[in-house]
């Protein structure tokens, strides 16, 4: 199948080894896969922080750059759920039909990562090795918007020496909630307090999830403490084989990554 | 303690500050919702039919609310014509002056008072108290929050932000007879049982509130735990009723959807222990007079309204409290608002209007755990979601110039129209950010996302974005930034 990969434009910028971990693993299973250069953001943002008229070009936009894909597949559930709640509604807003019918005939087209595997490729087992104590957050808008299930721990069960804990209250909010962590900053501390409280209690190497904005929440505080715990998108262990060395994702990797272009520390 | 500030006007992000730094509101907060939630989960779960159950209440809802004003006047005929009385209020003075006007017709210095949310939401008891009228509140939570001086912190349970030794205090500085009182719950009930006694005894007036008003009888409804409800429904000569005018429901066949829905949704209860029925007046039985007054308050202008009209299905029934975590750390008075949670955040401002309360949409992050329990299905964050545009709107139209917000949203919005822009920032952040690295990391920013560095440090852009790594690896020959593509040790 040739699909088209939606990155999102956080992903894109600060999270790039979780595209490179989906394209690795849909063409280990014999996909083409396409990145439509045109793609920026689906809008979310603007559209539920109130800025909604502004957030119609890039409704159309997003519509325009996929309306011919086969498939979109994106490792951003909360971007898939503006897509499919959302898109109609922000169509609807701008009173444009030929944009309501393109946004219909594209949502059923439109794919979280972990769902497309397990429901649309049905596979579970990627041959996939991690030999590390992981717990797993499975966020809101995956949990709610998107009900993808448990197609992320079916995905997680079937890795190789991967050990599976449970995260207390594990459906509760992180508190991130896009603009809500800037807008309510001290009610989103009080909450990510707990959640980091919980992640820490499992004694877990990685909380992982399958949406990197709530990792982006939650790892910023485990970094912050100096916790030693990973955030890592479940892509990116999807992605590991036996013999890879393992993953160095987030603040790690950047950080060498800076220095390395800054340059202060080579030799 | 003094009481927290819940003058209306206080943002939302302010009086939240206050509430999150109180240990013991925290404490009880986070006790008593997830003890309810626990159980509404186990008794939900009982219910083989429960999706159908909501499916049928919201359903029956849509409808009612679709032809409102025909069972509206059915309401009003059959109230009449059971020997009731029916008057229409515009707004809160409008009900207050009609209330007031009553119990001044009967010569009444004392009313006694149950499931007064409504009357909350009017002001009545301070609009009594002009009148040098004294109102009590009867339901025992209620109660604790009258002699505390505060208002409501939850729908259903008002004073759940306070625990039992912080009640024992209340009550032994503000009833007689209580010197020796101990925290024990029976000990403290049986205070507040001898005190309203006196008042249900002496009382000619009772004001309640409603559940439900069945349009083809005339019948009104209440259901509670206590039985003080029923006392005042009883007792008094006098029977004053006022209810919002979505409370309305068509038939006596429609309760028994709701009477399933509220209980185990409200107190997790598979049934409450007191539900109360009364049509008009029965001669020797009951009040002499019964009134009801149906209210209006901004509910109209909801109704109008194809995107918040769901609002109005709401029965009260506190679920979405219970489960919001963003309630559960603020409490109550955070919201300003009669109506507390999620409930509050979307029918506070469509009531009073977007621009007097402009923080209470976004007092939420957003999780969908209300929309998942509500019994009548209140899809709650699409509500909050079109109240933020509205919010939005509203700001745009009456600013004579941008805020900061409004620019950066703005300009974020035109580097997201087109690819190339986007890049371009992506390498502009890139640079910028060497500025505040520390680390690899940055840790601190200005202004308001100084509220996000507070606790938790932000990823940096990378060295190599995702497309700048798709075109090199498209056109090897391409130049590209010799990272060594760090994320994953060179793999790619």
């Amino acid at each position: 199948m040739r699909v088209s990969l939606f990155i999102a434009c956080f992903n894109d910028t600060l999270f790039p080894g979780t595209g490179r971990a989906v394209v690795n693993v849909l063409e280990r299973l014999g996909h083409e896969v396409d990145f439509p250069m045109a793609q920026t953001c689906c809008g979310q943002m603007h559209y539920n922080t109130g800025y909604q008229r502004e957030a119609v070009p890039m409704v159309r936009h997003f519509v325009e750059t996929f309306g011919d894909a086969e498939a979109v597949v994106s490792p951003s559930p909360s971007c898939v759920g503006m897509v499919h709640e959302l898109y109609p509604k922000a169509a609807a807003l701008a009173e444009d039909e030929r944009l309501a019918r393109d946004v219909a005939a594209l949502i059923p087209r439109v794919h979280e990562f972990t769902t497309f595997l397990v429901h649309v490729l049905g596979v579970e087992d990627l041959g996939a090795y991690f030999p590390h104590r992981v717990t797993f957050h499975p966020t809101c808008h995956s949990l709610r918007t998107l009900r993808i299930g448990d197609a992320p721990q079916r995905l997680l069960r079937k890795v190789r020496g991967l050990d599976l804990v449970e995260l207390p209250d594990k459906e509760e909010c992180c508190g991130f909630g896009g603009t809500f962590s800037v807008k309510n900053a001290d009610t989103s501390i009080a909450m990510l307090s707990d959640k980091v409280r919980c992640v820490l209690g499992t004694e877990a190497e990685y909380c992982v999830a399958a949406d990197n904005s709530c990792l982006m929440h939650i790892g910023g505080a485990l970094h912050r403490e100096r916790t030693g715990v990973r955030p890592l998108h479940i892509a990116e262990i999807l992605e590991c084989r036996d013999g890879d060395p393992s993953p160095a994702p987030g603040f790690v990797a950047a950080a060498e990554v800076i220095r390395d272009i800054d340059g202060s520390e080579r030799p | 303690m003094d009481p927290l500030p819940t003058q209306p006007g206080v943002p939302f992000q302010e009086a939240a500050r206050l509430s999150l730094e109180d240990v013991q509101l925290r404490r009880n907060m986070g006790k008593a919702t997830t003890t309810i939630r626990r159980k509404r989960e186990k008794v939900v779960g009982e219910m083989p039919d429960w999706e159908q159950l909501r499916e049928a209440g919201r359903a029956i809802k849509e409808r009612t609310l679709r032809h409102l004003d025909k069972y509206l006047l059915q309401l009003e005929e059959s109230v009449t014509r059971a020997g009731g009385v029916v008057h229409w209020a515009r707004d809160a003075a409008e009900a207050n002056a009609i209330i007031g006007g009553l119990v001044a017709k009967h010569d009444a210095r004392e009313v006694v008072k149950i499931k007064s949310l409504t009357t909350d939401e009017i002001g009545l008891n301070e609009a009594l108290e002009a009148a040098g009228v004294e109102a009590t509140e009867t339901d025992l939570a209620e109660l604790i929050i009258q002699l505390a001086g505060e208002r409501s912190s939850h729908i259903l349970v008002p004073a759940i932000h306070k625990n039992r030794s912080e009640i024992r205090a209340l009550f032994r500085s503000k009833l007689d007879g209580t010197e020796h009182l101990t925290d024990e719950p029976k000990d403290l009930a049986a205070a507040a049982r001898a005190h309203l006694r006196r008042k249900f005894l002496r009382a000619k007036v009772a004001v309640s509130g409603v559940n439900f008003g069945v349009a083809e009888t005339g019948t009104i409804c209440i259901v509670e735990s206590e039985g003080n409800g029923r006392m005042c429904l009883t007792l008094p000569k006098v029977l004053i009723s006022v209810m919002g005018i979505e409370k309305t429901i068509p038939t006596w066949r429609d309760l028994e959807v709701f009477l399933q829905l509220l209980p185990r949704s409200s107190t997790a209860e598979r049934m409450n222990p007191y539900t109360s029925f009364w049509t008009g007046v029965s001669p020797g039985d009951g009040p002499e007079e019964f009134h009801l007054v149906l209210l209006d308050n901004g509910r109209t202008k909801v109704l109008a309204d194809p995107a918040g009209r769901q609002t109005l299905y709401c029965i009260r029934c506190s679920a979405c409290l219970n489960i919001c975590p963003v309630y559960e750390r603020t409490g109550g008075h955070a919201y300003s608002s009669v109506y507390p949670g999620p409930i509050g955040a979307i029918l506070t401002p469509q009531l009073v209007g977007v621009e007097n309360a402009a923080s209470l949409p976004y007092a939420s992050s957003l999780c969908g755990a209300c929309y998942e329990v509500c019994p009548v299905k209140i899809n709650i964050p699409e509500v909050l979601v079109h109240l933020r545009g509205e919010v939005v709107r509203h700001k745009q139209d009456s600013r004579f110039l941008p805020s900061g917000e409004d620019i950066a949203m703005k300009s974020l919005a035109r580097v997201f129209a087109r690819p190339g822009s986007f890049e371009r920032a992506q390498r502009l952040g890139r640079f910028g950010q060497r500025f505040v690295l520390k680390g690899g990391v940055i840790t601190s920013l200005p202004g308001q996302l100084g509220g996000w560095t507070a606790v938790r440090d932000i990823f940096p852009v990378a060295g190599q974005t995702f497309r700048e790594w798709w075109r090199a690896r498209k056109k090897p020959e391409a130049k590209v930034p010799t990272t060594a593509d760090g994320a994953k040790g060179g793999q790619s």
